[in-house]
């Protein structure tokens, strides 16, 4: 089942939203946006342009840091981070596509931290979804959906942003 | 001296048993038999591994847990600290067993100093040996779980050296189908030539050269798919990518050159000898140096020399190769 364009966009402004109140709440004024590669770069961009902020979004390929590379090794396709400043000292605002079972996100925090010592990091996702193994919970969400166990979500792009709910293979 | 096909005779018992699929290596061992793909992916992943130099915390947590040894029966210094450095921004255990320092000294055999290795659970032995064949025989006389990564044996394969030399050729030339590359020197006692010729002919390399004095060609060379040439000048001309390699005096037996100053002047890379060269042509040098002998201190600090992009490359590289070897 895929998302229409328009729905998947509702839930981008729905986030961004959100993370605006969010920041003004905080009282975080320029933050660092990391994205995570690849769906969550790409929402990590959007909402980089959304909000004005200058310079362009971070990337994180979390490969490196995954926890299961005893059990299927590396991909050698993997991206590049790129962190073009910093993280000493800043507000981040970790984004990624989808909060599943927390094992991604536990990589990505593991990553930003090898940048060095964020002041925060506030996570945000598009969509949360059953599953979690880890106890992270995010601070702003698009939408939570419940999925049956051979289903995926993935999001397609980045343009237009599209989610679509796949058989798992 | 020069028997009929040399070139074979260190390897032809040497058989392959270097990879568990086109995607993952099981040792690493020669380049001979890899496939173009799996070569262009180890090449991918030192792209990424390259950023973690960069980093302020400069390690990734990718292989912690592992202990990995440094298994060194020659001297070495570039190839024995990159492959430290290599494996402890993997976060891996590290070792450094001089084995010309160790037990061997006391009249303990290979086969024992292995099984003691064995013992203390290490996971993979990266091993340079003054006998061609050393790693592969170590590949078979070692339990299941360890990985052999070859870090040179003997006249017949260097094959990380290789890598990172193929890996910054890519960085200058993206597409290997559109060089000339010549490789200047001691070709007979080159492991590091032997592999290049290897890699350059799985990535489709057009013309490969190998240049030197007739006592450094080994016969048949023209049948791994490489033009030789006696002239230097004639030998690099138009080419994009030089190779320089080191005259090996310590595995010299006999006279294979009249002296190192007649060797300079006929095939020392002096600075007249750069405008022979492709314009965007780069100087490249597998280390160590001998300045003045294969060449001159000008063309190696010089600007077309990349000399020191291959040794920071050479980390990266051998990050890559120990993860794709360290596979489940």
């Amino acid at each position: 089942m895929k998302y229409s364009k328009e729905q998947t966009k509702e839930l981008l402004l729905k986030i961004e939203n959100s993370l605006r109140n969010y920041l003004s709440k905080n009282n975080i004024n320029n933050p660092i946006i990391i994205g995570v590669h690849t769906g969550g770069a790409w929402i990590a961009e959007w909402l980089h342009k959304a909000l004005g902020i200058a310079g362009s979004a971070a990337l994180l390929d979390i490969s490196f840091y995954r926890d299961d590379f005893s059990r299927i090794g590396v991909n050698p396709r993997v991206g590049v981070t790129e962190m073009p400043v910093s993280v000493d000292d800043r507000h981040v605002i970790l984004v990624d596509d989808v909060l599943f079972t927390g094992r991604t996100t536990r990589a990505a925090i593991n990553e930003i931290f090898d940048f060095g010592r964020p002041l925060s990091v506030t996570l945000v996702v598009l969509v949360e979804r059953n599953g979690k193994e880890l106890p992270f919970s995010p601070d702003i969400i698009g939408e939570r959906l419940e999925l049956e166990n051979d289903k995926n979500i993935k999001l397609l792009g980045p343009d237009p942003m599209v989610l679509e709910i796949v058989d798992k293979k | 001296m020069n028997e009929k096909n040399d070139i074979d005779v260190e390897a032809k018992d040497i058989t392959h048993h270097n990879i568990v699929s086109q995607k993952h290596l099981r040792h690493f061992l020669d380049i001979e038999n890899l496939p173009k793909s799996l070569i262009l992916d180890i090449l991918d992943l030192a792209e990424s591994f390259a950023g973690v130099s960069g980093q302020p915390v400069k390690k990734v947590p990718l292989l912690r847990g592992k202990t990995i040894v440094n298994l060194f029966f020659e001297a070495s210094t570039r190839t024995r600290t990159t492959f430290e450095l290599a494996a402890k921004r993997l976060s891996a255990d590290f070792l450094n067993i001089n084995v010309d320092f160790s037990a061997t000294k006391k009249g303990e055999t290979l086969l024992d100093t292995l099984r003691n290795l064995e013992a203390m659970h290490c996971d993979m032995f990266i091993v340079r040996h003054p006998s061609s064949g050393a790693a592969e025989f170590i590949s078979k006389n070692v339990s299941q779980n360890i990985s052999i990564i070859n870090a040179g044996d003997g006249r017949h394969a260097h094959p990380t050296q290789a890598m990172l030399d193929i890996f910054t050729i890519r960085k200058y030339f993206s597409d290997f189908t559109k060089i000339k590359v010549a490789i200047v020197g001691d070709i007979h006692h080159s492991r590091v030539a032997r592999s290049l010729m290897h890699a350059l002919r799985i990535l489709e390399v057009p013309e490969v050269r190998v240049i030197g004095p007739k006592t450094l060609l080994p016969n048949g060379i023209e049948h791994m798919g490489v033009t030789p040439y006696v002239d230097m000048d004639e030998g690099i001309k138009d080419c994009n990518v030089v190779i320089m390699l080191r005259l090996q005096n310590e595995r010299m037996s006999s006279s294979f050159i009249p002296d190192e100053h007649e060797y300079y002047n006929l095939y020392g890379f002096t600075p007249d000898r750069l405008d022979l060269i492709a314009k965007n042509g780069i100087v490249m040098h597998p280390g160590p140096v001998n300045r003045g002998v294969e060449i001159s201190s000008e063309v190696a600090d010089g600007d077309r020399s990349v000399i020191l992009q291959q040794v920071s490359n050479g980390i990266a590289v051998r990050m890559a190769i120990l993860s794709l070897s360290m596979q489940p």
